[in-house]
């Protein structure tokens, strides 16, 4: 860079600008997904619950969703499962038959 | 009453040994009882830093396994004669860390000392949760840089829900240090600006500890930059920072760069 750029070159956004605006999505979404312990119940519940499945239908991994949402007046608590149709058929079929 | 500070950051090499040594020298200078103790089992480097590798005969591993009592593990320092510290092992494993034996040499350490300061090991693991258990107040190390940022975020979450203190529905007294500062680039957008991590982290600022070379040439003699070079400016803002865990009300200084004319003129401009 010579001398005149750096004088006449348009400023481009300072990248500290960047690194906060990154950090504060991010962590926002951390800090959103609950604390230590509610990650910990969470990766619980996701595995147990994968378990119980898995007895009776091939479920995807990434099909189950849990959620925990903490509020000041109350929490949600969301589980998310999408069965894969075909399957579910099939499995109806080898039980008629 | 004794106070049990746990230096921390989960992030490694952000400072944590060099402030664990700064912050003990300058507690103990003013006349305090200071024990400085290593929870880095396997990778130990506190006394390296402190300067006492050679005197090391017991660690806190022997203290915890009854190999050895604790007053023959704690190191007296040779500058400073209230500043003591306690090695870890460096050959053991960190599983002989137990939060039996942990909790044990804590009570012995407060019957004797003012202040006790656990250096933590890097990481999330066992080691950093018993370095941070029985602490009153945290001392989180973090540089202006997004993965240091982060990891403080989460070690902030830890400190509110694994330690004694969240488990009687307290508090431990969280106290934000920023270090390897370096003013100019702040000044040229090209890192993250005090403002800025405090408002993400929301933590209160204890100190801003500008990068410098003394702290480098500090460890290289092995010795805390508080002792070697008291009238450096990182010396002074950790002396600073210790006088407000003692509770002095004392505002933070925030490095300026320090520009002529000239460099105004010739400098680079904008990130």
């Amino acid at each position: 860079m010579s001398f005149f750029d750096s004088f006449f070159s348009r400023r481009q956004p300072p990248t500290s600008n960047v690194a906060r605006d990154r950090l504060q999505i991010l962590l926002s979404h951390e800090r959103g997904s609950g604390g230590e312990g509610d990650t910990d119940l969470i990766r619980k519940l996701h595995k147990e619950i994968l378990e119980v499945l898995s007895r009776h239908v091939a479920v995807d991994q990434d099909k189950v969703q849990v959620k925990l949402d903490r509020g000041q007046q109350y929490s949600t608590l969301e589980i998310d499962i999408e069965v894969p149709e075909e399957l579910e058929k099939k499995k109806k079929k080898k039980h008629a038959s | 009453m004794a106070k049990i500070i746990v230096v921390t950051s989960g992030k490694g090499g952000v400072g944590k040994t060099t402030t664990t040594a700064a912050l003990g020298a300058a507690l103990a200078r003013n006349g305090q009882n200071v024990a400085v103790i290593d929870f880095d089992v396997g990778l130990r480097n506190l006394d390296l830093v402190m300067g006492v590798e050679r005197r090391v005969v017991f660690d806190l591993i022997n203290v915890i396994q009854g190999d050895a009592k604790l007053s023959q593990a704690l190191i007296r320092d040779k500058r400073c004669e209230t500043l003591s510290i306690l090695p870890a092992s460096q050959t053991r494993d960190k599983d002989a860390l137990t939060p039996e034996g942990v909790a044990r040499v804590m009570e012995e350490l407060k019957e004797k000392f003012d202040w006790i300061l656990c250096d933590s090991p890097a990481g999330i693991e066992r080691g950093a949760q018993l370095a941070m258990y029985h602490a009153d107040h945290a001392v989180i190390v973090t540089n202006p840089e997004v993965s240091s940022v982060r990891d403080s975020d989460r070690i902030i979450g830890m400190l509110d829900s694994r330690t004694a203190h969240s488990e009687k529905g307290e508090q431990v007294e969280k106290h934000l240090l920023i270090t390897r500062y370096d003013p100019a680039r702040a000044a040229r957008g090209e890192m993250l600006n005090i403002d800025d991590v405090l408002e993400i982290l929301s933590v209160p600022l204890i100190g801003v500890i500008p990068e410098s070379e003394d702290i480098l040439k500090a460890s290289n003699v092995g010795s805390p930059v508080t002792l070697s070079a008291p009238e450096s400016a990182c010396a002074h803002a950790y002396l600073e920072a210790a006088r407000r865990l003692e509770g002095e009300k004392l505002e933070v200084t925030i490095p300026v760069e320090k520009r002529g004319l000239f460099d105004f003129l010739f400098k680079k401009r904008g990130a």
